[in-house]
């Protein structure tokens, strides 16, 4: 791209072309020298970053509540006066869902660290305030998953917030801001917004909304699409260590090429795409996002070039009358605890300790809503699909949940004693005992809509 | 003849709350047909046994050369109160290619 961020896209003068969209950041806690590569080692047009996990609103909710400053992606505002310079040399804009519970806050340290980037704030996904009055009106939310109403975690919901769409995010575009904040946009509307900026389309292009979805979906887990977690000759993808993240190619009729930058680590080829399209996968003929249902079975996938594979066909659907809404609650509190056996009969010492642990548990009449063991090394991962004969060493490995915490706190500190009064060869207790964590849960539900309304606010 | 599916095919597993997602991708397009054959949601609810509490659905793509499976009530409740190692499923897809099925094309 090589519009000025006062243009208003492309489209309107008619001479619309190709745009490179890339993601930085799968998750919160992914790579932080990738956004600054990627910004160095090659062409974007516009770098997207996606922070927000299922229950990462709720961890950004409680740092809030204990310092209204705070609540959003710490690491931002710092990487944005990292590559300030470089974003304004080279017209990359950065689009964002780092803004949590508190994009407003996140915009003023960015314009702190970064004191030459103009910041436009998406806000309006956050509804916490407003679950009394969407209960009053009859909105049950009932959680997706178990169908549950939300009436029976009135009292313990700790966030709530709309999955919003690309429109507001390309709003916030066209005002020519250099970052473009948002608090829990839907992964996938991040890299869409600046096709719809770009490209002119409309709300009921469904087949080209459908199309930038899956490009979004292709790149939002990062690596994942660009040889990273790939069972297709993992030991033979190049350098892991350099590995570049993912580049859409988007043109203005909805077909794209996911690539990366020439140099970097790491492969891309339609083998891995695949595996990515499947990731977290549910109906494919219906992959709904808020702003078309997307048909994974119209994918077309080629092969063109050493690490390019463009990507056609895409058909859409309408898009959905609710918007999801991600809430998070206080659910109990939960530890987990371990101790290390070493061979001969490594297993069967493991076991004979779960044993002991539970006996003394149960005479001191803890109550617990679960208790799980697994023997890390034999069975912890596949069940009783792992084969194996007489490990070497085994990790003992019990986990219990409670909404009573005083009772979990027992539990752990009834590990250790079996150093010396459980079965021989115990060892690996130097964490000492395991904390207590909190359990905050996801609790996925819809409203309709139009009870959800998106505002731009501009700093700088 | 029996293979592993590993040997014609690859996946990638996921969550959704306490349903995991796993991906089946044949590396050649001329398997396709035998793995929607083979590869039944009631195989890959016994292959799984007790570790799937609920039920398997299947979804086809053969413009990918893939199946989507969705087993419910897979991840010990799922997200951030499962107390397992893997409460996201992420590992089951590799257990998945070591099912073993009929190799006849």
């Amino acid at each position: 791209m090589s519009l000025t961020p006062e243009t208003c896209g492309a489209a309107a003068s008619g001479d619309a072309r190709m745009i490179r969209i890339a993601n930085g950041q799968g998750f919160w806690g992914d790579w932080l020298e990738a956004p600054v590569r990627l910004i160095e080692q090659g062409p974007i047009d516009y770098l997207t970053l996606d922070y927000l996990a299922e229950v990462t609103m709720s961890i950004l909710q409680k740092q809030r509540q204990a310092d209204p400053t705070l609540g959003y992606a710490r690491d931002f505002p710092p990487l944005i006066g990292r590559i300030a310079k470089r974003m304004l040399d080279r017209n990359v804009r950065v689009i964002a869902n780092a803004g949590g519970v508190n994009p407003v806050a996140c915009a003023e340290a960015v314009r702190k660290a970064a004191p030459g980037i103009k910041v436009a704030i998406v806000l309006g996904d956050d509804v916490l305030s407003r679950i009394d009055e969407f209960l009053g009106k009859g909105y049950e939310m009932r959680n997706l998953d178990t169908c549950a109403p939300l009436a029976t975690i009135r009292d313990r919901i700790l966030s709530a917030n709309a999955y919003t769409g690309a429109f507001p995010l390309a709003e916030a575009i066209a005002t020519g801001a250099h970052v473009i904040l948002a608090g829990r946009a839907a992964d996938p509307a991040l890299a869409l917004a600046p096709m719809i900026h770009e490209f002119g389309w409309r709300e009921t292009d469904w087949n080209k909304l459908a199309a930038g979805t899956v490009a979004g979906h292709i790149i939002e887990c990062g690596t994942q699409a660009t040889g990273g977690n790939c069972q297709v000759g993992w030991q033979n993808i190049p350098d892991l260590a350099n590995i570049g993240y993912p580049i859409v190619e988007a043109e203005p009729d909805g077909t794209f090429v996911v690539t990366k930058h020439p140099g970097t680590g790491g492969r891309v080829h339609s083998d891995i795409v695949k595996e990515q399209l499947l990731y977290e996968l549910g109906d494919p003929k219906n992959f709904i996002a808020p702003d078309c249902t997307a048909d994974f079975t119209t994918i077309h996938l080629d092969d063109i070039g050493p690490d390019r594979v463009r990507v056609s066909g895409i058909q859409g659907r309408e898009r959905p009358t609710n918007l999801k809404l991600s809430i998070s609650y206080a659910n109990g509190w939960k530890a987990i605890g371990t101790l290390v056996f070493s061979w001969p009969q490594a297993l069967e010492k493991a076991q004979a300790a779960d044993q002991i642990v539970r006996s003394r548990m149960k005479q001191l009449d803890l109550q617990f809503d679960e208790i799980h063991t697994e023997y890390f090394g034999a069975n912890a991962c596949h069940g009783h699909i792992a084969r194996f004969s007489d490990p070497p060493e085994i990790q003992l490995r019990i986990g219990v949940r409670s909404s009573n915490r005083k009772i979990v706190d027992r539990f752990t500190r009834e590990l250790i004693p079996l150093v010396l009064s459980g079965p021989p060869g115990a060892t690996g207790y130097g964490e000492g005992r395991p904390p207590v964590r909190e359990i905050v849960s996801y609790w996925p539900a819809l409203v309709p809509r139009g009870e959800i309304k998106s505002s731009i606010e501009v700093l700088g | 003849m029996k293979v592993p599916l590993g040997k014609i095919a690859h996946t990638r597993s996921g969550d959704k709350g306490d349903t995991s997602n796993i991906g089946v991708i044949v590396y050649d397009l001329k398997d396709y047909p035998l793995l929607v054959n083979e590869l039944t949601a009631e195989r890959v609810k016994a292959f799984f046994g007790d570790l799937v509490k609920g039920k398997v659905e299947r979804f086809e793509l053969p413009n990918l050369g893939a199946l989507n499976f969705l087993l419910h009530e897979a991840l010990g409740g799922g997200g951030t109160a499962a107390l397992r190692i893997d409460p996201q499923g992420k590992t089951l897809g590799a257990a998945l290619l070591r099912v073993e099925i009929d190799y006849y094309i």
